[in-house]
């Protein structure tokens, strides 16, 4: 038990016989449509898991041993089925920790959350103040994560969670966001943008810059330890000689795996794409089967080469980064992380095939083309 | 360390998992890695022994490996996967 954190990773490489970190996307339908969202979420999918099929699932995540779930969206809390999914998992031993942004936390249902064991809550917040937070998560975002944390504090739900995507524009607000989760007895945690779904299209506009990839890694550095991070910031391991708290590895088909609002397998939340889907809990055998035999968490269970990276000095602390990143960007697998502390990641950008994989599975809702004011004219003689 | 009566929380669960265990305290939320099945055994028989002492030698763990384990299971402790059995009182 001694910490030998090496050896754990490695072990871990090799895949555990069911994940330990699985999110499950209830549904593609979401109140908002924020621009970075990873599922390209908008519009209910009519093939959607039933509540018959979900509580399935559900006695199968049990039977495997599964500690608990994240569940995530589109917006969790749309399902008409969510309490009472809700209480089918915790009931049977599978703790859950939801992400939602607080549109359907009104007074009552606060406290009925708040009446429940095994339950985490993480509202997502994207800036600190209402302009930096809708400019991502759309107008009034802002007001109803605010509003919905103080129900769950007036109802007493102890330590909720608020979650954070640093971007570009509220890189300078952690401290900020510290205080704000301080100031709710909330904890904080902020995880790494990836280009994945909506993101594809807003993550050169939105990602950290390289001087600002310095300022999480030291900020981190400094707060680390009350602050949580999905261990998804492993790349800037590479910075320094003192690795960030957490797994530093990709934790993708080996200890983490997405299952979708339809019930497709993916190795891990950020690649919603036929590359990394491994099968479906529809499929005959269920979840066990495609965790314990899918050809693509086969392939991810082997040790992987490091191509590119071979002669960086940095490999062992950054292992390559984020496999989701470098996917939708362009850059080979075993090439570099687009957000490569040491700058490999702008190359490997510039030389990647103008053809980057698009996200699949898009939801979003019908684009409203603004239509120019029309002008009453009457056309007559004068 | 040695004469400690310890036992598994009621709240933390097993998984079994090659290398050894998962441990999970569903209280606190700690997801902990135990390391090899001579931890699981021992940890899983703490509760049928009075001391450590007795449990490791009941597991047939080599006096040798003892400070580690004792190091390891006090780690246990610490994050509260363990904790002290309410002494037994009798009459």
């Amino acid at each position: 038990m001694s910490a030998n954190p090496s050896r754990l990773v490695e072990q871990l490489k090799g895949g555990l016989d069911a994940p330990i970190c699985l999110t499950w996307e209830l549904t593609y339908a979401c109140n908002l449509e924020c621009v970075h969202c990873l599922s390209s979420s908008g519009r209910r999918d009519p093939r959607e898991l039933t509540t018959a099929e979900a509580k399935a699932v559900l006695d199968e995540l049990h039977d495997l041993q599964v500690f608990y779930i994240n569940i995530g969206g589109g917006e969790p809390m749309i399902r008409r089925d969510f309490f009472e999914l809700l209480e089918y998992s915790i009931g049977r031993g599978i703790g859950v920790k939801f992400s939602t942004n607080g549109a359907f936390i009104d007074a009552a249902k606060a406290r009925r959350l708040a009446a429940m064991e095994y339950l985490d809550i993480q509202i997502s917040l994207d800036g600190t103040d209402a302009v930096t937070n809708d400019a991502v998560r759309g107008e009034g975002s802002y007001d109803t994560a605010i509003r919905a944390m103080n129900h769950l504090r007036d109802a007493g739900f102890g330590e909720f969670k608020i979650s954070v995507v640093v971007t570009r524009h509220n890189v300078d607000q952690l401290d900020e966001f510290k205080a704000l989760a301080d100031s709710f007895g909330a904890q904080l945690r902020i995880t790494r943008m990836r280009p994945s779904g909506r993101g594809a299209d807003s993550w050169h506009d939105l990602h950290p810059t390289n001087a600002q990839q310095h300022q999480i890694y030291e900020w981190l550095l400094a707060h680390g330890d009350n602050v949580l991070t999905g261990d998804s910031f492993f790349h800037l391991n590479a910075l320094g000689e003192e690795p960030l708290p957490g797994l530093n590895m990709c934790g993708a088909g080996r200890v983490v795996c997405l299952i979708d609002p339809i019930g497709d397998v993916y190795a891990c939340p950020f690649v919603i794409h036929d590359e990394f889907k491994a099968g479906s809990v529809r499929d005959l055998g269920g979840f066990g089967q495609v965790w314990k035999h899918s050809e693509l968490f086969a392939e991810l269970r082997e040790p992987q080469s490091a191509g590119a990276c071979t002669s960086c000095g940095s490999y062992d602390a950054c292992q390559g980064g984020c496999m989701a990143a470098k996917f939708f960007v362009g850059i080979p697998l075993d090439g570099p992380d687009p957000e490569c502390v040491s700058g490999h990641g702008e190359a490997a950008m510039l030389a990647a095939s103008a053809e980057r994989p698009r996200p699949m599975m898009d939801h979003s809702k019908p684009v409203r083309v603004a239509t120019p004011e029309r002008i009453p004219v009457t056309i007559g003689r004068r | 360390m040695l004469d400690r009566h310890l036992e598994l929380d009621p709240q933390v669960a097993l998984r079994p998992e090659p290398f050894g265990a998962l441990a999970y305290h569903y209280g606190n939320r700690k997801l902990i890695f135990l390391k090899h099945p001579d931890m699981v055994r021992v940890v899983q028989a703490l509760g049928d022994h009075d001391t450590l002492a007795d449990t490791l030698r009941s597991c047939e763990i080599d006096e040798t490996r003892w400070p580690s384990f004792e190091s390891a299971l006090a780690a246990l402790t610490e994050s509260e996967m363990l904790h002290e059995r309410q002494p037994v009182t009798t009459g």
